[in-house]
């Protein structure tokens, strides 16, 4: 399936058949892709054919896209055909490269270098990651209006949600995607395979410089660090200098125990997260609604997290029909210590957003807090008082800490702001 | 073919002079066209001439059909109560081929995929032209110039109207009719094949010379309710079935699970909560597609958290209607059609969910209608452009695929919302100039689309109403370049003959835009 030989069946007359390769999805269900068979020959030049159903309107779009794919590639003889169901540019592109991959038997895969002026500015490594939506890899119609739901992350997902047969255009996709898609101001983040084929995936997205990578299935220090020279190889020598951050994901009873060593093996490692899937099945235990069965897994993970300086990410709710049970899950796990947790549809967002957001109550006191931090350094004094109570520093910090959050949350408007910007000092630093 | 003579409208558009015959007028803008003269009306009929006991079924369509003076060239009109489930208007259409019947004009209040064969009737000659919605096959057999005549495309407001006009004499009215009595009277509420209201046909019931009701459903005198009443009816004929009742309702309607739909509906209600038009004893229209559905359902929770409920609400109506019904959250549901099983048997027992027709609601000669009263509608369509024109009968490459329905009526809401994608798949729905015209710019009032809500220069009321809400307000130009920016600039101009296949009517008879042939 990745790539036949020259026992292909016969090509056009001009030239014998080298290579064959394929890429993409076809069939009439299919909205937003297209299919590209790519047959490298001998001679005989391009010859391209092309079904599409918005051929009165793109036709010639099409074929100027996917001729100025193959010139690119150097692709200069081939048999080409298209089956287009309303695929985007970028999409166009991204399916004829794997294909001609494949057709060249998995060979100069490599991309444009990263148009790094057109991408947003590098994240925060402790900015807000309450929702993170996870993307198929291999579905583009999920991609291009992702950004619109305002989730905090998208995630570019090579691993489960990708058929094994689907990892080479997916990858192709995903890469095309970072450089291309406008996801509206959230952080992109990619997963990654689990350890070896991850680093091949590594080796397509890095160039692109996603924001963070999850590393799924770690149980050790020593695969976050064996990921992380991997990226660094790869900015090097590309003299990439913004930042990639690491999210190791947790899926086993190992990788749990082994959680504040993982947290702490790469500075590059922003947060760790959890799969309770994985870990469940690991466990050999049913995972409920409630989740009692990963309460320890959960609050271990959680106090490692925090030992590290790093955030706390909770796994995902699975049933997306279940919006009391999904609000009832985040709100758990923000009492758990968790600031945030995975999506699987984009309604699923917003009751995350709500789940994590502080009560009025929590916001008005911590505002009274801050409001009395700021008097009583004005006023020169060394101890907070709000009342008759003496304010504790760490109660002082958790409440500067938590308008700070509330504030890029858009939970408070500018005159709510503290006067003074709250720093990350203690809590959010190493 | 006939060769026409073009006049540019008001819109800017080139309409053909003469259609089937009849001159035309063009679009003269909004509200500009003043229709002159008496209304039509049917011969004087004597009940001396009708059985005293009153049962009038004959044997079959063909007969009823012969025994209306059935004639080459007249025009038989049928109704789409029975939607895509309709087995009557194709019977009636082929017992008048049977008939020898030929050049007959097919005026249909809608046509559906279920129509189909009606193309092989206008192959043989026997059906002329259609004058109603041309959706689905009969819109693409329309759009390569294979009909004889010019389609005319009207809203159910201007079907009323042309009938009363005069344009459109209908000599034979076939009504398919889910219950009805040996004297005519009639009703869609009730029996195996319900479809909710009857009210698409009333005008022709009372205006063409000739009425056929077919039923699968005869019940003893009285019919009750009787949505058409038996003293305009000629002929009743009794068939095993007048439809497929799967088709005619669905067993419940689907609520979009797109989310960017779902997105385009949440923002619809925000937007008329936030602008203000959600207030106690307000009053909207939506219709059963997946994002009008699921605005409804953003909307209740909103009118419950605001302890707000309507006066009234027009449909289409759905389940999700008859839930605001039965929550008080509306005190009637004033109803055109009638698309899912729960609102079937709500028309049919309870009272505050009231049958209307397009004359109540939407016609032109009437001394007003229910649409100019209604706060808010929600609409689709396929195109719209920057001067907030939009088209809901071609699609982006010319061929002609949906009716007009009663979307032309619905515009003069106090506010008239598009809700719609930006992009489908790689298609644009923000264009410079619609392809075909059907709503004039000045009567959109909102687009609504998943990238943002644009709202029409010309109504900064509504512009001021939403200052200060967290909607993503935007100009129209500037989500059409967005979209440009993603799908790779604007997509090409479809390539289109200088021959008219059909014509577009505005709600008062004036002929608004022309359909062109589609070149291969």
């Amino acid at each position: 399936m990745e790539s036949h030989n020259a026992d292909a069946p016969a090509g056009p007359p001009e030239g014998s058949p080298e290579g064959e390769g394929e890429a993409g999805r076809r069939g009439s269900d299919v909205r937003s892709d297209c299919w590209v068979a790519v047959e490298t020959t001998q001679g005989g030049g391009l010859a391209l054919e092309l079904t599409s159903k918005v051929e009165t309107l793109f036709g010639d779009a099409i074929r100027e896209t996917v001729r100025d794919t193959l010139r690119r590639l150097g692709v200069e003889h081939a048999r080409v055909r298209v089956e287009d169901q309303g695929a985007l540019p970028w999409v166009l592109e991204a399916r004829t490269e794997a294909a001609v991959f494949r057709a060249r038997g998995q060979q100069g895969g490599e991309g444009p270098p990263p148009r790094a002026s057109e991408l947003p500015g590098p994240t925060a490594r402790d900015r807000l990651r309450r929702s993170r939506l996870y993307l198929p890899g291999n579905e583009p119609k999920f991609m291009l209006n992702a950004g619109l739901h305002r989730p905090d992350a998208v995630i570019l997902d090579l691993e489960d949600s990708v058929h094994p047969r689907e990892k080479v255009p997916a990858r192709f996709l995903v890469r095309k995607a970072l450089e291309t898609v406008e996801f509206g101001g959230a952080e992109r983040m990619v997963r990654v395979n689990q350890l070896p084929l991850g680093l091949e995936d590594l080796d397509a997205v890095v160039p692109q410089a996603p924001d963070l990578v999850l590393l799924p299935k770690v149980e050790t220090a020593d695969q976050v660090q064996v990921a992380q020279a991997r990226i660094d190889g790869i900015r090097a020598e590309r003299r990439m200098d913004r930042p990639i951050w690491l999210m190791p994901i947790l899926e086993s009873a190992l990788g749990v125990e082994n959680a504040f060593s993982i947290a702490t093996a790469s500075d590059s490692v922003v947060a760790l997260t959890i799969g309770l899937e994985d870990y469940t099945a690991d466990l050999g235990v049913v995972k409920t609604p409630q989740g009692e069965e990963t309460w320890w897994a959960r609050t271990r993970l959680v106090n490692a997290a925090r030992a590290a300086g790093l955030q706390a990410i909770d796994s995902v709710y699975g049933d997306v029909a279940d919006e009391e049970g999904l609000l009832a899950w985040g709100q758990r796990a923000r009492g758990m210590g968790f600031q945030g947790m995975g999506c699987i549809h984009p309604r699923q967002i917003r009751i995350i957003h709500r789940a994590f957001a502080p009560s009025q109550e929590e916001l008005d006191r911590a505002l009274r807090v801050v409001e009395a931090f700021r008097e009583a350094e004005e006023r020169g004094l060394g101890v907070v008082s709000l009342g008759s109570k003496m304010i504790d520093p760490p109660v002082v910090l958790r409440a500067r800490r938590l308008v700070a959050r509330a504030r890029e949350a858009g939970l408070l408007s500018e005159t709510e702001e503290p006067p003074e910007s709250p720093g990350h000092g203690g809590e959010g630093s190493r | 073919m006939s060769t026409f003579d073009f006049v540019e409208n008001a819109a800017g558009r080139q309409v053909p002079t003469r259609v089937n015959h009849r001159a035309q007028t063009p679009y003269q803008g909004v509200g500009a066209h003043t229709p002159e003269g008496p209304k039509a009306a049917p011969p004087i009929r004597s009940c001396r001439d009708y059985p005293p006991e009153g049962d009038k079924r004959v044997g079959d369509l063909r007969t009823a059909l012969e025994r209306c003076g059935l004639r080459d060239g007249m025009t038989l009109s049928t109704h789409h109560h029975l939607r895509n489930g309709d087995r009557v208007a194709v019977q009636a259409l082929q017992a008048a081929a049977a008939a020898g019947a030929r050049d007959l004009m097919w005026f249909p209040s809608a046509s559906f995929p279920c129509h189909e064969p009606v193309i092989d009737l206008m192959d043989q000659g026997v059906v002329h032209h259609i004058e109603g919605s041309m959706n689905g096959p009969l819109g693409r057999y329309t759009s390569q110039g294979k009909m004889r005549g010019l389609g005319v495309l009207r809203s159910h407001g201007g079907r009323w109207q042309a009938i009363q006009d005069g344009e459109v004499p209908i000599d034979i009215a076939v009504i398919a009719a889910p219950s009805a009595d040996a004297f005519g009277n009639a009703n869609g509420s009730h029996g195996p094949s319900a479809c909710g209201s009857l009210n698409f046909a009333l005008a022709d019931s009372i205006y063409a010379d000739h009425v056929i009701v077919v039923t699968d459903n005869l019940v003893p005198f009285p019919c009750i309710p009787w949505q058409i009443q038996g003293n305009n009816v000629d002929f009743v004929v009794e068939v095993d079935s007048i439809g497929d009742p799967t088709k005619i309702v669905s067993g419940t309607t689907q609520i979009t699970r797109s989310p960017d739909r779902l997105l385009i509906a949440e923002y619809v209600a925000r937007f008329l909560r936030d602008a203000g038009i959600m207030k106690d004893g307000f009053s909207f229209q939506a219709g059963a597609g997946g994002i009008a559905l699921a605005f409804v359902q953003f909307l209740k929770e909103m009118m419950r958290d605001a302890g707000v409920k309507a006066r009234f609400v027009r449909g289409g109506s759905t389940e999700y209607l008859v839930e605001l019904l039965k929550e008080g959250l509306t005190d009637y549901i004033l109803d055109g059609q009638t698309f899912d099983l729960k609102a079937v048997e709500s028309i049919a027992s309870d009272p505050r969910h009231v049958p209307t027709s397009p004359f109540t609601s939407y016609n032109y000669h009437g001394k007003g209608n229910f649409a100019s009263m209604v706060d808010a509608v929600v609409l689709g369509a396929t195109e719209v452009d920057v001067g907030f024109n939009a088209n809901v009968n071609t699609h982006s490459d010319g061929v002609l695929l949906h009716g007009i329905g009663g979307w032309q009526n619905c515009l003069f809401s106090g506010c008239s919302i598009l809700a719609i994608p930006a992009v489908r798949d790689r298609i644009p729905v923000l264009v410079d100039r619609v392809t075909t015209l059907t709503g004039p710019g000045e009567l959109i009032d909102v687009v609504v689309t998943e990238r943002g809500i644009a709202i029409n220069p010309r109504r900064d009321d509504l512009q001021e109403a939403v200052k200060g809400s967290d909607l993503p307000i935007r100009p129209l130009e500037e989500i059409k370049e967005e979209v440009e920016g993603m799908i790779g600039g604007t997509p090409r101009e479809p390539s289109l003959a200088d021959d008219p296949v059909a014509v577009i009517k505005w709600v008062d008879g004036t002929v608004l835009d022309t359909v062109w042939r589609v070149e291969d």
